[in-house]
C-alpha cells in the first residue's frame, strides 16, 4: 500500500497565484522603485560629488550671432562663450543658415567653412571661461535692404554643440560633504535639537491625545461636533495653520501677546519664534498641536473596543475611577501607545514642513531634515545636503529595525 | 493623598482652580470677542472659588447652593474687587459678570455633586476630581483648537492697520458689507487664486485616481495572495512609508531640473501618487485582509478568475474603504507644501499652497495671506466635516489595527 505523502515544493495552483500576485504587484513595484528606490540610490551617490545648485546644468556652449556695422564694415559675429568656469567643452560645432542676401568678402575664421549657404564651423576644444567673437566680414547683395539682411541673418538661429563632462556623472569623489555635515559643534547642535523636537513632540502629542480621548470617550450630546472640532489641526493645510501660528505670536502684531500683556503675565512683547530657546519649545509645542488629534483618534477607537466587561466585574469588586484607569484602560491601551510612539517618532523625526514654516530653521531650530534643505539650497551646496539625507536615511533605518522587532509581536505583522 | 478625602479639603481646592479657570476662559474670550481688556485676578479668584467650593458642597438643595454662588460672584465682579478685572463698556463688563456667574454656580454644582462637606470614600474624591479634569480639559480642548482657526479668519476680514493698533480687537464692522471680504476678492482678482484653486483641485482628483489604480491591484495581492517575499514586501511598504519627503526632494528636484520637468503641472501629478501610494497600499491592504475570504472563494467556486472577483465581488464590498482611502489621499495631496514649493516657481503653474506661501512677503498685507490660508483650508475643512465618519473609520481601521 502507498503511503500518502503531504506534496512537496509548489503545485501549479500556487505558482499560478504567484504570479498573479507578481503581475498586480508589478506596477506598483515599478513606479515604487523609480521614484524613491532610485532617488536613494542617487542621494548616495550625490553625497560623494562635490556638486553646488550651479552645477546642475552641465555646461554648454553659448552662442549670440549678429550683423554688425554697415556698409564696407558689415560684418556677421558670433560671440560664443563656455558657461562654465572650470570646465572645458569638447567637439564643439556651429551650424547656420546665411541668407542670400549677404556676401563674404574676407576669409572666414579659422576650422569654418560655407558651402553655398551652410555656414560651419568645427572649433575643437573651449577653454573654461573662453569668451570670444569670431567675425566674418559680408557685404549686401545688390538689391537686397540692410534691416531685410539683418532679420533674415539673425532670423534663422544657428546650432551649436558640445560636449562637456557633467560632474553629476563623471567618476570624481570626495567624502568633503560628510566631513563638513560632520564638522565640530554644528552637527551636534542640529542633532540635539531634533532629538528634542522628536522625544518631547511625541511624548506630548501621546499625552494630549490620550487625555483628548479619555475625555471623549462617552457618549453625550454634541460628542460628535467636539471630536470633529478636535481634529481640525491635523486636516487643515499645515501652510494654513503654521502661518496663522506665526501671525498669533508674532511680536509686534500678534494677539497672544497682546493677550500676555493685558493680563499681566510678561511685561513687555516676547519674540515666540525668534529667540533661543524659545523657539525650539514653540516649535515643538506646534506639532503636539498638530498631531495630538492623530493620537487622540487612534487612542479612543481602541477605547471603544474595549469590552466593558471587565469595568462591570472592576466596578463589582469595588475598584475607583483611577485604579480602573491604571490597572484596566492602561494595560489595553499599551499596545496602541507603543505602536503610536514608534510611528509618531520617525516621523516627526521627519518633519520638515512644519519648521521650515515657523522658524526657517532659525533661532535655534534647525533640525536634520531642514538642514538637508538650508544646506543644498541656502548655501547651494547639493552635496553637503545629500550628505545630510543620507545620515536621516541612516537613522531612519536604526529605527526601523526596533520597530520591526516591536511592531511585528503587537502588530503580527 | 489622604488630606483630600475630605469634603472640607477637595471642594475649596477644586473651587479655587475652577474660578481660577473659568475666570481665565471668560476674559480670554471676552478679550477676543471685544478688544477689550479683561483679565483673571489671581489671588481674589483663589478665594472666591475657595468659598464657593465650600459652598458647593453644602448640603442646601440644588438651586440654592447655585444662587449661593453665583450671586457672590456676579456682585463681586461688578463692583469691581471680583475674580475678573474689567475696562470696557458697561455692556459688556455686565455680560461677563452674569456669564461668569451663571457657568461658575452651575458648573461648581456639577462638579461637587454628591460630595458631602465631611470625609470622602475614595470614590466620591476620585469622581469629584474627574469632573474638574473633565471640565478643565474640554475648555483646554475647545481653546487651542479653536483660537488660531478664530484668528485666522477674523484677520482676513480686518485691515492690517487696524491690527496693529489693537492686535486684539477683532470686532466687524458689519455696516462694511461685503467689503468686508475685500482681501478675498482681491486674492481671486489680482492674484489668480481661482487658477490656484482649480489647479489643486484638479491634481488632487488626478492623484486620487493614480493612486487607486496602483495601489488596490497591489494592497489585494498582498492581502490575500500567497507567494513568497509576501512579508517582506508588506514591510517594505511600511519602510517606504516611513522614509522622508525631504530626502527624496533633493535627487526629484535634481532630476525634474535635468529633464525639464520642475515647473510642470505634469510633473506634480507625476510626483504625488507616488507620495500617497504607500499611505493607500497600507490602508488598503488592512481592509482588504478584515473581508471575509469566503465571499470571494464562492465566487471562484461558481466560475470567476481572480481578476473577476476583485473587481465583481471585493471592490464592491471595500467601497467605505475606498471612499476613506480617497478622502484622505485627496487632503494629503491637497495640504501637500513641499514638492510644490521645490518645484513650483512659475506663478501660472501653482498650487493653492504654493500660491498661499508666495503671499508671506513683507510687501503683501497680512489679511492677504490670512484670506490664502481660509482660502486653502475651507475646501477641505468642508469635505472632512461633511465624511467626517468615513475619515475617521478609514484612518483607523487601516493604518494600526485596534
Amino acid at each position: 500500500m502507498r503511503v500518502a505523502i503531504p506534496p512537496n515544493g509548489r503545485g501549479p495552483l500556487e505558482r499560478r497565484e504567484a504570479r498573479l500576485a507578481w503581475s498586480l504587484l508589478l506596477p506598483t513595484i515599478t513606479i515604487v522603485s523609480l521614484v524613491v528606490v532610485l532617488p536613494l540610490l542617487a542621494i548616495f551617490w550625490i553625497s560623494f560629488k562635490p556638486i553646488g545648485l550651479a552645477d546642475l546644468r552641465p555646461p554648454a556652449p553659448v552662442l549670440r550671432e549678429s550683423l554688425r556695422g554697415s556698409g564696407d564694415e558689415m560684418r556677421i559675429e558670433y560671440r560664443l562663450r563656455n558657461s562654465s568656469q572650470d570646465t572645458e567643452i569638447t567637439e564643439v560645432t556651429i551650424r547656420d543658415v546665411w541668407p542670400e542676401s549677404l556676401i563674404v568678402t574676407g576669409d572666414l575664421p579659422a576650422g569654418c567653412t560655407l558651402d553655398g549657404r551652410a555656414f560651419a564651423c568645427d572649433l575643437g576644444t573651449l577653454e573654461p571661461g573662453y569668451n570670444e567673437r569670431l567675425r566674418v566680414p559680408v557685404m549686401l547683395a545688390d538689391g537686397a535692404e540692410e534691416d531685410a539682411a539683418e532679420e533674415a541673418a539673425e532670423g534663422s538661429t544657428p546650432i551649436v554643440r558640445g560636449e562637456a563632462e557633467s560632474i553629476l556623472t563623471n567618476a570624481e569623489f570626495t567624502v568633503e560633504n560628510f566631513a563638513r555635515v560632520f564638522d565640530g559643534d554644528a552637527f551636534w547642535t542640529v542633532m540635539w535639537v531634533t532629538i528634542f523636537y522628536t522625544v518631547f513632540g511625541t511624548v506630548g502629542a501621546l499625552l494630549f491625545g490620550l487625555f483628548a480621548a479619555m475625555l471623549l470617550n462617552k457618549s453625550f450630546r454634541g460628542q460628535g461636533i467636539l471630536r470633529g472640532l478636535y481634529l481640525f489641526p491635523y486636516v487643515a493645510p499645515v501652510i494654513a495653520v503654521a502661518f496663522t501660528w506665526v501671525n498669533l505670536f508674532d511680536p509686534f502684531s500678534g494677539s497672544a501677546n497682546a493677550l500676555l500683556l493685558q493680563m499681566g503675565v510678561t511685561s513687555e512683547a516676547i519674540n515666540f519664534f525668534g529667540q533661543r530657546p524659545l523657539a525650539l519649545i514653540m516649535v515643538t509645542v506646534f506639532e503636539i498641536w498638530r498631531y495630538f488629534p492623530l493620537s487622540f483618534l487612534f487612542i479612543l477607537a481602541r477605547m471603544q473596543s474595549i469590552d466593558t466587561d471587565m469595568y462591570e466585574a472592576a466596578d463589582m469588586d469595588g475598584a475607583s475611577p483611577f485604579q480602573k484607569f491604571w490597572y484596566l484602560s492602561l494595560p489595553m491601551l499599551l499596545g496602541i501607545l507603543s505602536v503610536l510612539f514608534l510611528l509618531r517618532f520617525i516621523w516627526t523625526f521627519n518633519k520638515f514642513d512644519d519648521i521650515f514654516l515657523l522658524t526657517g530653521g532659525n533661532a535655534g531650530t534647525r533640525t536634520l531634515t531642514v538642514n538637508v534643505y538650508e544646506q543644498a539650497f541656502a548655501i547651494s551646496n547639493i552635496g553637503a545636503g545629500a550628505a545630510v539625507a543620507v545620515v536621516i536615511f541612516g537613522c531612519l533605518l536604526a529605527f526601523s529595525f526596533f520597530f520591526f522587532r516591536f511592531i511585528s509581536r503587537e502588530e503580527g505583522l | 493623598m489622604r488630606v483630600l478625602r475630605f469634603g472640607y479639603v477637595t471642594g475649596p481646592l477644586i473651587g479655587a482652580l475652577w474660578l481660577f479657570i473659568l475666570a481665565t476662559t471668560v476674559s480670554i474670550t471676552l478679550s477676543f470677542a471685544t478688544g477689550d481688556a479683561f483679565r483673571p485676578a489671581l489671588i481674589i479668584s483663589l478665594i472666591v472659588g475657595a468659598a464657593s467650593g465650600v459652598v458647593a458642597a453644602l448640603a442646601h438643595d440644588r438651586k440654592i447652593r447655585i444662587a449661593m454662588i453665583a450671586a457672590p460672584v456676579f456682585m463681586l465682579t461688578l463692583i469691581g474687587l471680583g475674580p475678573m478685572v474689567m475696562e470696557s463698556t458697561a455692556t459688556s463688563e455686565s455680560i461677563a459678570a452674569v456669564l461668569l456667574a451663571l457657568v461658575i454656580g452651575w458648573s461648581m454644582v456639577a462638579i461637587m455633586e454628591d460630595v458631602p462637606m465631611g470625609p470622602l470614600t475614595r470614590h466620591e474624591m476620585e469622581e469629584a476630581w474627574i469632573r474638574f479634569l473633565t471640565g478643565f480639559g474640554y475648555i483646554f480642548f475647545t481653546a487651542i483648537v479653536l483660537i488660531p482657526f478664530y484668528v485666522m479668519v477674523m484677520t482676513s476680514l480686518k485691515s492690517q492697520s487696524a491690527l496693529l493698533q489693537n492686535p486684539l480687537d477683532f470686532s466687524l464692522d458689519l455696516d462694511k458689507g461685503w467689503a468686508l471680504f475685500r482681501s478675498y476678492h482681491e486674492l481671486f482678482r489680482d492674484f489668480n487664486f481661482g487658477t490656484y484653486m482649480w489647479t489643486s483641485f484638479y491634481v488632487s482628483v488626478l492623484t486620487v485616481f493614480i493612486t487607486l489604480a496602483f495601489s488596490i491591484p497591489g494592497a489585494y495581492a498582498v492581502a490575500r495572495l500567497r507567494f513568497r517575499g509576501q512579508k517582506a514586501f508588506s514591510r517594505s511598504i511600511l519602510l517606504i512609508y516611513m522614509v522622508p519627503m525631504i530626502v527624496l526632494a533633493l535627487p526629484i528636484y535634481i532630476a525634474f531640473s535635468v529633464t525639464g520637468l520642475r515647473n510642470t503641472v505634469l510633473g506634480i501629478v507625476m510626483i504625488y501618487p507616488v507620495t500617497t501610494i504607500p499611505v493607500a497600499l497600507y490602508m488598503l491592504q488592512g481592509y482588504f485582509r478584515g473581508l471575509p475570504p469566503e465571499v470571494e472563494e464562492a465566487g471562484l467556486m461558481d466560475g470567476l478568475n481572480r481578476l473577476q472577483v476583485i473587481w465583481k465581488i471585493t471592490l464592491p464590498l471595500a467601497l467605505p474603504a475606498l471612499a476613506s482611502v480617497s478622502l484622505y489621499v485627496f487632503m494629503i495631496a491637497w495640504n501637500e507644501f513641499l514638492l510644490a514649493f521645490m518645484l513650483l516657481d512659475d506663478p501660472s503653474k501653482f498650487t493653492l499652497t504654493r500660491g498661499v506661501a508666495m503671499l508671506n512677503s513683507s510687501e503683501i498685507p497680512r489679511e492677504h495671506l490670512m484670506a490664502g490660508a481660509v482660502i486653502a483650508t475651507v475646501p477641505v475643512m468642508v469635505l472632512f466635516l461633511g465624511l467626517e465618519k468615513f475619515m475617521t473609520k478609514g484612518l483607523t481601521a487601516g493604518s494600526v489595527k485596534g
